[in-house]
């Protein structure tokens, strides 16, 4: 803390100084305090930046219709792509592709839920700088 | 022939090759491809070649695109998923600069090919699966089975969680082939009308003003929807690193 407003107010008066009338050129070690001055308060700016632009909601209906969409077809094809390959394997037609269709639309159900948000991804939560609704500007 | 909205779509072979009975012709597709790595490269290798403290216009766009995916993967994966930053800045620049290339008129996009999607998605999975048993053994596999189940259902959800994780790699390569097919259609289809009405008389021509609003607007949206499915796409594979550096438990 210390840290961050010591340069901060070295960095301020010389450049007042050098407004007024530069009795004396900033040093090196000045000049490299107020830049790295500098790139902090850039940061801090840019931090507030993206976490307001990430609160924005961006949904737009066409978008969320073709990742849901996409979502639940995609686990439905899985699901009876296992099931007729062991039906194939095994020659015990039609059960794989029953079964396996039946957990394919569960499957696809449940992409549908967590990537609308409505259950929580027990996956998604442990992303370290886990911000909560991770699912929400994930796709337009 | 000019109206056909799907003609845009077609392989059409360049320089026929063939290697061992298979066809590994040079196509129009892998035109593009090559033009768009080089396109990538060569602005991001011009435009950062002043290295200056105060970037030029150029090189701050370059800088903007290293740290809007520098950020994307450090907010999914945290600082573990650095190492990855190569892999993802490079899909990345590559689907978007696919996406704008096909924005062009009489360019082909490369992202509108299912099997280009699902080869870079399957690179994707492909390493989350490799990397994660690498790293994790087969605690890896813990991934499949959500606490505080009943151990009856055991079989059941983890049979459910496998193939809803088989299915990310098709869900990730039909959301950005099923994107820019459908808009480079739509766009064609309102083109089209606008020369099928003109033919019409006068009448057709006053007409004609509608659907060529309506294709400005959606060409609007097209450069929106090419750089929000390079977005997507970088954003999902950050998510599907992240199961594979910390997989769950």
């Amino acid at each position: 803390m210390q840290d961050s407003t010591g340069p901060g107010q070295n960095g301020k008066a010389p450049l007042k100084a050098g407004a007024a009338g530069g009795d004396k050129p900033a040093s090196e070690k000045e000049l490299a305090d107020r830049l790295r001055a500098l790139d902090e308060r850039l940061d801090r700016k840019q931090e507030a930046q993206a976490s307001a632009e990430a609160d924005k909601p961006r949904n737009t209906g066409y978008g969320a219709a073709l990742r849901l969409s996409a979502d639940f077809v995609a686990a439905v094809l899985v699901g009876a792509g296992i099931g007729y390959g062991l039906d194939l394997l095994f020659g015990i037609a039609p059960w794989g592709m029953i079964v396996f269709l039946i957990l394919g639309f569960c499957a696809g159900v449940l992409n549908v839920m967590r990537s609308a948000g409505k259950i929580a991804d027990p996956h998604a939560k442990k992303a370290p700088s886990g911000r909560p609704e991770m699912y929400d500007d994930e796709d337009n | 022939m000019a109206n056909d909205p799907i003609h845009q779509f077609q392989i059409s072979k360049l320089i026929p090759i063939e290697l061992g009975g298979y066809d590994l012709s040079f196509t129009n597709s892998s035109l593009f491809m090559v033009a768009t790595v080089a396109a990538a490269t060569g602005f991001l290798v011009w435009a950062t070649s002043g290295r200056g403290l105060v970037p030029s216009r150029a090189q701050s766009v370059a800088e903007m695109s290293y740290e809007f995916v520098a950020n994307t993967l450090r907010d999914a994966t945290g600082t573990a998923g650095m190492k990855f930053f190569p892999l993802v800045f490079s899909l990345f620049m590559f689907v978007l600069f696919a996406n704008l290339f096909g924005m062009f008129p009489y360019f082909f996009t490369v992202t509108s090919h299912i099997i280009v999607t699902f080869a870079l998605a399957m690179l994707v999975i492909g390493l989350v699966i490799v990397y994660g048993f690498a790293k994790h053994g087969l605690k890896f596999l813990g991934l499949f089975v959500p606490h505080g189940v009943p151990g009856l259902l055991v079989p059941l959800v983890v049979a459910i969680e496998v193939i809803s994780f088989l299915s990310r790699p098709i869900s990730l390569s039909v959301r950005l082939f099923a994107n820019m097919l459908a808009g480079h259609i739509t766009l064609k289809v309102f083109a089209g009308f606008v020369t099928s009405l003109t033919a019409a008389g006068a009448l057709g021509i006053g007409g004609a003003i509608l659907p060529l609003a309506m294709t400005v607007a959606l060409t609007g949206l097209e450069f929106l929807v090419a750089f929000l499915q390079a977005y997507v796409f970088a954003v999902l594979t950050c998510m599907y690193l992240n199961d594979a550096l910390h997989p769950g438990h």
